[in-house]
């Protein structure tokens, strides 16, 4: 079983936040393992009435359980304040059903550790790498893509990717204040707002083939109102700090 | 006119004795049971005096006491949601706080069990 030792500055945790997903977790961490050998597993299980905790233990994995469903935000923000309470450098979470493809995590890693920047996405269409969305979420995608690029001052091809890394510092500032629900876009805003960088790479995205998204595409409406409201309260939140001079520049979409 | 103040005078006396017997089942703790007491007593109190619903009538531009009142009312209730509102929003924080730290805790005890090596 490949244990959580803490950990050096550069020591990575791989985080699997997972609901249910019993079908598809021991591949996830199976394929995690294969491509990062050695490196510790968590998967958070948030509170699923399967037997995810028990495959996921199987394949080696060590296991966060919750004792109720916080939903996503919750769910990944106990990994992050387990990992830097163990003291890890770096996290990168990979979603529990199998969509993300593990043999992308060492670019990330690498990415994470040479560009100084404090997030790394693993972007689904950066170099038109030929992943569809559907109709509805794409128009979503491209809606917030929108929104987003005054904000952030820079170009995000994929916010709502959950393929995501952080240094230490980012987890430092996410173990405190996370969004709970949906939060991979206020997780942009956040990290933005504290001058902190984020780059996206390109990374592949697999068909899931377990389970159903849970944002459908009559919860879409409430998903861009939901995140819209939490993206200008950020913004609003954080407009109260003094500015630093000489804000750090970021290099988008460097891979 | 008599009748509508009646009926909320009578609402408003349902109103305390529900609340009184939710606390005492302890359905309510006692200091969320204060601002229940507090509008229906308020409500009590115009609903039973003519002469103070009129004057409020007349500083808030109303030429109809009732509606006045109504108006007091729907106030006194949106402010009771907005804060339980900010209470529900802070016992919502402060449980998913509670249980990561309980599975943050959790996690250690496994581990020391198990004898494995974490932090």
């Amino acid at each position: 079983m490949t244990t959580p030792t803490p950990a050096s500055s550069d020591s990575l945790l791989i985080i699997v936040p997972a609901y249910n997903e019993e079908a598809a977790v021991g591949g996830v961490v199976r394929a995690i393992q294969a491509a990062m050998p050695g490196t510790a597993v968590l998967v958070i299980d948030d509170c699923s009435t399967d037997a995810t905790q028990a495959v996921a233990r199987e394949a080696g994995a060590r296991v966060l359980p919750l004792p109720h469903h916080l939903g996503l935000g919750g769910c990944v923000q106990a990994g992050y304040k387990l990992a830097f309470e163990l003291g890890y450098g770096y996290v990168i979470r990979v979603d529990g059903d199998g969509q993300h493809d593990a043999r992308d995590i060492p670019r990330v890693f690498e990415a994470l550790r040479t560009s100084g920047c404090e997030m790394v996405i693993g972007s689904r269409f950066l170099n038109g790498n030929g992943s569809s969305p559907g109709a509805v979420r794409g128009l979503g995608i491209r809606f917030f893509r929108m929104v987003l690029r005054p904000i952030l001052g820079q170009r995000v091809h994929d916010p709502t990717s959950g393929f995501v890394g952080v240094n230490r510092n980012a987890l430092q500032v996410f173990s405190k204040s996370f969004p709970l629900e949906y939060p991979e876009i206020e997780a942009l805003v956040v990290l933005q707002r504290k001058r902190f960088r984020f780059l996206e790479i390109p990374c592949r995205m697999q068909p899931r083939t377990t389970g159903r998204s849970s944002i459908t595409a009559s919860r879409s409406i409430y998903y861009i109102v939901h995140v819209l409201l939490g993206v200008f309260v950020n913004v609003l939140k954080f407009d109260q700090r003094p500015r630093r001079p000489g804000r750090r520049s970021s290099k988008p979409g460097k891979s | 006119m008599d009748r509508l103040l009646n009926a909320l005078t009578v609402l408003s006396g349902l109103l305390v004795l529900f609340v009184l017997a939710s606390v005492r089942r302890a359905h309510i703790r006692v200091e969320y049971s204060v601002s229940w007491l507090l509008a229906a007593a308020a409500l009590l109190i115009l609903s039973r005096s003519r002469g103070l619903l009129e004057a409020a009538a007349h500083k808030l531009g109303l030429s109809d006491p009732p509606l006045a009142l109504l108006l007091i009312v729907g106030c006194v209730f949106l402010l009771m949601f907005y804060r339980y509102s900010v209470i529900l929003s802070k016992l919502r924080d402060d449980n998913i706080a509670l249980a990561q730290r309980l599975a943050i805790l959790e996690f250690h005890l496994q581990t020391l069990r198990d004898g494995q090596p974490h932090g």
